[in-house]
């Protein structure tokens, strides 16, 4: 059943066109076999072109027709005549009957060919065989010429016929019911099909449906070719002694050819003249051989000393395995961040990834990509040899004498002083070691016991303290403060009273000195309730003093004032210099090589000069050596604010503004050819930080290794 | 004072480099031209240190050769082929423009051609400096090798790489030289050594490529043209070492047959026979009897003994790799990479077969009753053979990498693979190592491979461990199947030195922060003990404050990878704990719900 369906599927393809075809073939009056022949090939192809597959056959059909029928032919218009009668176009009918009944005819009864497609042969009319007929190759029953039929989908009619009159379409109202029924009933529904050309409904005749199963199988159309002939000779193989032709032989035949010679004395030439080269010998060398037979380990061959091989490739870790361990897997944020680098800055070039199994693995989309990055790197890239830094980072930090054998020096915090509410920005420390002075932006000074830390007075005073000084001088007691534009002098009345007395008797004979006016200081007495605090005398300068010093005996005082253009001594910022006080001129000048001085201390054997700098460095001067730093130590993060030299022990210590005091040991010895031994021995912290501002000034105690320092949190801190 | 005037950039480093066109002019060829040549001379640019200099003062960006590279260019015979080559091309196509069809056959008759042997032999003196030369050969071979036939390159360079490639890996399977594999995510990464030469490579995995289109497959052929004329001389000799017919040629009784046949691997299904990777080649001689080269002993003192001590165990470490898989057979079901399997098996002297339809050379049936081993990828297997263990693939890559058949257990077809690691990466102190490498180690040095991370979970889980327990003993039992009393003897040993070491594991433990050891609780150090330790660090920490400024910055940089390094490998260890963690939260959960169950 099966193939019977298929078989008229393919009929249906095949009818149309065959009719066509048919009648084409047949026009010339040769019926010889190889025509047919030729009819079938070329109409292969047409075999298969496309044909509405609606299978509407009108079951008005005589199924008679086909059996008296020898000649397949288009029996649609036997058909046709009974039906198309009632859908009156019957004028196209009769006049294209006639001419498929001569071809018929002509094709005579031995041809079966299917293609000699003609009309069944109820009136054999020989004598109008091509009388209307002027085409091949259409249907002229139809005349509407080569057009795709859809056009004609929306009209009623299909074409025209000879006359121009309308070929009007069967009626379609059979509906899906009527077609299964047709399907059930009809045992001819199956080799029935539609021709597209005048939309009848054609029932297939045995030998058309047999021609449709022959080209299926794709047979010869015609089954009584035989393609496999024996083929015949026109010539015998064997040679005979006889030519096959009488014809004598051509004269050409028996003198040279003028066109070959004149071919090969240009080949001869082109020979001559080296255009043509003979064919090179084959290489008879095996394409691979022992090459290295004789190798030679010294042979560099042209290579010279800066040739560098090739890196290999960096193997692959564990995060490149297809099932890596779980720490390996990137988290999420850890993947997005890989996508959004830069394909250059990542530092995996793929991303980790596991799978199940080995079955699960899909290829790696780069792989070409990497092959090729690397055939780049190979003759693109720069090759040089980088040393390796292979240090051990322990071997890098210098060897210094231990911070235990350099002691004795300050170690731990043992007294904090607290009592002034603003920034302690000095602090002197008397020269028997007890008391200690210090002068604060609260406007006051107190004087603290050095061992208690006791506050034992408060002085208050008129503005900023922003130096203060202790008198040196042991026999006396006296304290310089600098104080907005005046220095004053005061007494603090403590420790022995013999010495607090004298020291009154000193000053209450000073009489106001009689020199001319205009001088840049002015000495006034205190009123009477300065008195009570302590205070003596006061110095009044013209401008802001910013520090005062005494003289290493204590009988000179000495104040810095701040405005440039003043006629005392300046501090540079730039520069040290260098005043011999005697001769009342400058001997050196020091270059520290930074940008702002802030601090100064001088060793007390007088050759050796700390400063320190804002830009948190601290320099050494030697003065015996050069006016350059001897050496800029750079331990502290920000700006020095006070430096300081121990009276006695070889100890020196810089405070600055990241909160701590860094003690060093500074031995200087008396050899001169010996360099002094700087180390730091000890980071102290304490101060806390307050407005950017961390240890103000620092000072050490006279005779004991203790430190005091000042901070901007309105401390006071000694070391021990 | 008198002279002549010195100009400038006429002496020192600028007349030593010469920027790339100007040798392009000095050897008048193409840009394309001096590209291959520089490929297949290994010819590469050099960065000067003064570029500024060298570039007679302008900064523009210049790539610079060695002028004496580009005059070692000059002499080479090459560059006149190519003058040649391109004097070929002009005529052939004015023959073809003008139609006359015998001259064009009279040229390509004479094509110009040339031969690669004596850049070989120039840039590689020695054979040994070609072995160390031959990674990317191999990668880049085993890559063209995978190419389709058509586009791309000539399928006669596709060819010649799939032959030599195989030739390669028969080599390697002969010599039993491979010595690790790796199933990375791009491909599979081996590594063989071959007179003492390490040689890496990588296949990728058996899909067809996605040819990206911003490579340039011209350069890449270049480099493959060099490569395959390399691995050919290579394999030449090396069948040479292995006393093995050049065109590797299969034993066995049909091999008289084919004896006329010039050239074996001339005929693809020779070629197919060969890259099934199933049978062992013909050799020139056969050998009476493998003679290993017994390792003379020398009286020796002190520590030379205990080097020759060392060496000889290592010696015999790598003999029984060698023979890892010797005795067993394999048969590989048509799911698993049946070339690279059937590639590491046979190098480990495993026997190995395949389904008759998959692939040509298969030696025998998957019914076959001696079978110990059958490789399976996929969940399921419908009808288990008894008396053969179904295991998945990693189990071999595990294997070879372990040195030791590793337990079956892990890695029976549908159960969760244990992570597979890395055999390149050497763990050196204060690097992160995973569990499951310690674990190896463990199992390496003859232990159960319960003890360490079973010790922790004592503590924790009563029911893991017997399960543990019950994995242990029957590793037990599978060493001693293996081991006989000397060697229980030679274990006892083994075991008693990594004792030792796990303590030195258990110290890097603990420095890392490792999850590993949660019985070592923080103790409070001691007051007295502590003073001392952190006098000494403000020393440290003083000492480093007077350092100078650049050994500072050196200093810092030291301290900084140091740091960085410790960072990445907490950070490691501390993704592991909270996925252990997870895990194990998991695995209660479901053991409450079976209960309630």
């Amino acid at each position: 059943m099966a193939g019977a369906r298929g078989g008229r599927r393919a009929g249906m393809g095949a009818r149309a066109p065959a009719g066509d075809r048919a009648k084409a073939g047949k026009r010339p009056a040769d019926q010889q076999p190889e025509l047919q022949e030729a009819e079938s090939s070329e109409e292969l192809p047409l075999f298969n072109c496309p044909a509405p597959s609606q299978s509407a056959a009108d079951s008005g059909s005589d199924p008679s027709e086909s059996e008296e029928s020898v000649f397949s032919g288009l029996e649609d218009s036997g058909s046709d005549s009974s039906e198309d009668d009632a859908s009156s176009t019957e004028d196209g009918q009769p006049r294209s009957i006639p001419k498929m009944t001569q071809d018929k005819s002509q094709a005579g009864a031995t041809l079966q060919n299917t293609k000699e497609a003609s009309i069944q042969s109820q009136e054999p009319k020989k004598e109008d065989e091509y009388a209307e007929d002027s085409s091949d190759e259409e249907d002229i029953r139809n005349t509407v010429g080569n057009v795709p039929l859809e056009w004609y989908e929306d009209f009623p009619h299909i074409g025209y016929d000879l006359d121009g009159k309308r070929i009007y379409k069967p009626l379609r109202n059979r509906d899906e019911l009527d077609h299964f029924l047709d399907k059930m009933d009809d045992p001819d529904y199956w080799r029935t099909v539609q021709d597209k050309m005048t939309g009848q409904d054609v029932r297939l005749t045995d030998e058309q449906v047999a021609l449709v199963h022959r080209l299926q199988k794709g047979q010869f159309g015609d089954a009584s070719y035989d393609p496999y002939e024996p083929a015949v000779d026109f010539f015998s193989g064997n040679m005979m002694i006889h030519p096959v032709t009488n014809r004598p032989a051509d004269k050409r035949s028996f003198i040279p050819s003028l066109i070959e010679k004149e071919k090969v004395s240009r080949m001869v030439h082109a020979i001559k003249m080296g255009w043509i080269q003979p064919r090179r010998p084959r290489d008879l060398t095996p394409q691979y051989y022992d090459l290295w037979a004789q190798e030679d380990p010294n042979a560099i061959l042209g290579r010279h000393k800066m040739h560098v091989p090739a890196p290999k490739l960096a193997l692959p870790g564990h995060a490149e395995s297809y099932n890596p361990p779980p720490e390996y897997l990137l988290s999420e944020e850890e993947r997005l961040a890989w996508e959004q680098q830069e394909p250059g800055e990542r530092k995996l070039n793929f991303l980790p990834q596991q799978f199940r199994c080995l079955r699960a693995v899909p290829a790696y989309s780069r792989f070409i990509h990497e092959r090729f990055e690397r055939c780049l790197d190979l003759y693109l890239c720069p090759r040089q040899r980088k040393m390796r830094v292979n240090v051990d980072p322990e071997d890098l930090i210098p060897k210094l004498p231990k911070p235990r054998d350099l002691q004795p020096f300050p170690t731990t915090q043992s007294l904090v002083y607290r009592g002034h509410s603003d920034l302690v920005r000095c602090l002197s420390v008397s020269p028997s070691g007890h008391w200690l002075a210090s002068g604060s932006d609260d406007h006051s000074v107190r004087l603290w016991e050095v061992n208690t830390g006791r506050c034992l007075k408060t002085i208050p005073v008129s503005g900023v303290v922003k130096s203060i000084a202790w008198n040196p001088n042991p026999a006396i007691c006296l304290v310089a403060v600098a104080v907005a534009e005046s220095v004053l002098l005061l007494n603090p009345g403590l420790g022995d009273l013999s010495v607090t007395s004298s020291t009154d008797q000193l000053l209450s004979a000073f009489s106001p000195p009689e020199e001319p006016p205009g001088q840049p200081v002015e000495w006034q007495e205190a009123a009477a309730e300065e008195q009570e605090h302590g205070l003596r005398l006061r110095i009044h300068h013209k401008k802001p003093v910013k520090q005062v010093a005494w003289h290493g005996r204590g009988d000179y005082l000495a104040s810095v004032v701040a405005a440039a253009e003043h006629t005392q001594v300046l501090m540079h910022q730039r520069s040290l210099r260098l005043y011999h006080l005697l001769r009342q001129e400058l001997t050196k000048k020091l270059m520290p090589n930074c940008k702002w001085v802030s601090s100064l201390a001088v060793h007390p054997q007088g050759d050796n000069v700390i400063c320190g700098s804002y830009d948190s460095k601290l320099i050494w001067f030697d003065l015996d050596l050069s006016t350059k730093p001897y050496k800029v130590l750079r331990h502290h993060k920000k700006a020095l604010r006070a430096v300081a030299f121990h009276p006695r022990y070889p100890l020196f210590a810089s405070g600055s503004d990241d909160g701590s005091v860094i003690v060093c040991h500074g031995m200087v010895y008396n050899d001169l050819l010996q360099n002094p031994l700087l180390v730091p021995v000890k980071v102290l912290k304490g101060h806390t930080m307050h407005r950017d501002l961390g240890v103000l000034d620092v000072s050490f105690h006279p005779t004991q290794p203790w430190l005091f320092s000042s901070g901007a949190d309105g401390t006071l801190r000694l070391f021990t | 004072m008198g002279g002549l005037e010195k100009k400038k950039y006429e002496r020192g480093s600028a007349t030593n480099y010469i920027t790339r066109n100007k040798a392009r002019k000095k050897l008048q060829l193409s840009l394309a031209d001096f590209r291959r040549l520089c490929i297949l001379k290994g010819i590469y640019p050099h960065e000067p240190k003064h570029k500024k200099k060298v570039n007679k003062g302008s900064t523009a960006a210049r790539t610079f050769y060695l002028l004496k590279d580009i005059k070692f260019l000059l002499h080479e015979p090459i560059v006149n082929k190519f003058r040649d080559y391109k004097v070929f091309v002009r005529k052939l196509r004015k023959a073809y423009g003008k139609s006359e069809w015998s001259t064009v056959e009279r040229l390509k008759d004479n094509k110009p051609i040339y031969k690669l042997d004596h850049i070989i032999k120039e840039r590689y003196p020695t054979f040994i400096d070609a072995l160390r030369d031959l990674d990317d050969a191999l990668s880049m071979c085993f890559l063209f090798s995978t190419f389709p036939r058509t586009g791309k390159c000539h399928v006669q360079t596709i060819q010649l790489c799939r032959r030599l490639t195989v030739e390669f890996l028969n080599y390697i399977i002969a010599s039993r030289a491979l010595r690790k594999v790796f199933l990375s995510i791009k491909g599979i990464y081996y590594q063989a050594e071959v007179l003492g030469q390490p040689i890496v490579w990588i296949t990728p995995y058996a899909f067809s490529h996605n040819h990206p289109t911003d490579v340039d497959y011209r350069v890449m052929a270049t480099f493959t043209e060099f490569y395959t004329t390399l691995l050919g001389f290579v394999n030449f000799r090396l069948y040479q070492t292995l006393n093995l017919q050049y065109p590797p040629r299969l034993e066995g009784p049909n091999d008289k047959d084919q004896a006329d046949e010039a050239y074996a691997m001339d005929s693809e299904s020779s070629l197919e026979k060969l890259s099934a990777l199933s049978a062992s080649l013909a050799r020139v001689m056969v050998p009476v009897a493998e003679e290993e080269p017994e390792i003379d002993e020398f009286p020796a003192e002190g520590e030379t003994a205990e080097q020759e001590e060392g060496l000889r165990r290592e010696h015999e470490a790598l003999e029984k790799h060698k023979r890892l898989f010797e005795g067993l057979k394999f048969f590989l079901n048509r799911e698993v990479p049946r070339e690279a399997l059937a590639f590491i098996i046979r190098s480990f002297g495993g026997e190995v077969s395949w389904d008759r339809s998959l692939c040509i050379g298969a030696t025998y049936d998957e019914k076959e009753p001696s079978i110990t081993h059958q490789i399976v990828d996929r969940p399921m297997q419908p009808t288990p053979v008894i008396g053969r263990c179904y295991v998945q693939p990693q189990w071999v890559f595990d294997s070879v990498n372990a040195r030791l058949r590793l337990p079956v257990e892990d890695y029976f077809p549908g159960v969760l693979l244990p992570p597979h690691l890395s055999p390149f990466v050497t763990e050196k102190e204060g690097d992160y190592v995973p569990p499951e490498k310690l674990k190896l180690l463990a199992l390496q040095r003859g232990e159960t491979p319960g003890n360490v991370i079973e010790s922790e979970d004592e503590s924790e889980e009563e029911g893991e461990e017997e399960e543990e327990e019950g994995d242990g003993q029957e590793e037990e039992e599978e060493e001693e199947e293996e081991g006989s009393e000397e060697e229980d003897e030679a274990r006892l040993k083994v075991m008693e030195e990594q004792r030792t070491q796990g303590k030195g594991w258990a110290e890097v433990i603990e420095v890392l922060g490792c999850p590993q050891k949660p019985q070592v609780t923080m103790g409070t150090l001691d007051k007295r003990r502590q003073l001392p330790q952190e006098e000494e660090n403000e020393a440290k920490r003083l000492a480093i404050m007077t350092m100078r400024k650049r050994e500072k910055y050196l200093y810092d940089k030291i301290m900084f990878g140091k740091r960085r390094k410790v960072r990445e490998a907490n950070k490691l260890a501390q993704k592991r704990k909270a996925h252990d963690e997870a895990v194990k939260a998991e695995r209660k959960k479901k053991k409450k719900q079976g209960a309630q169950a």
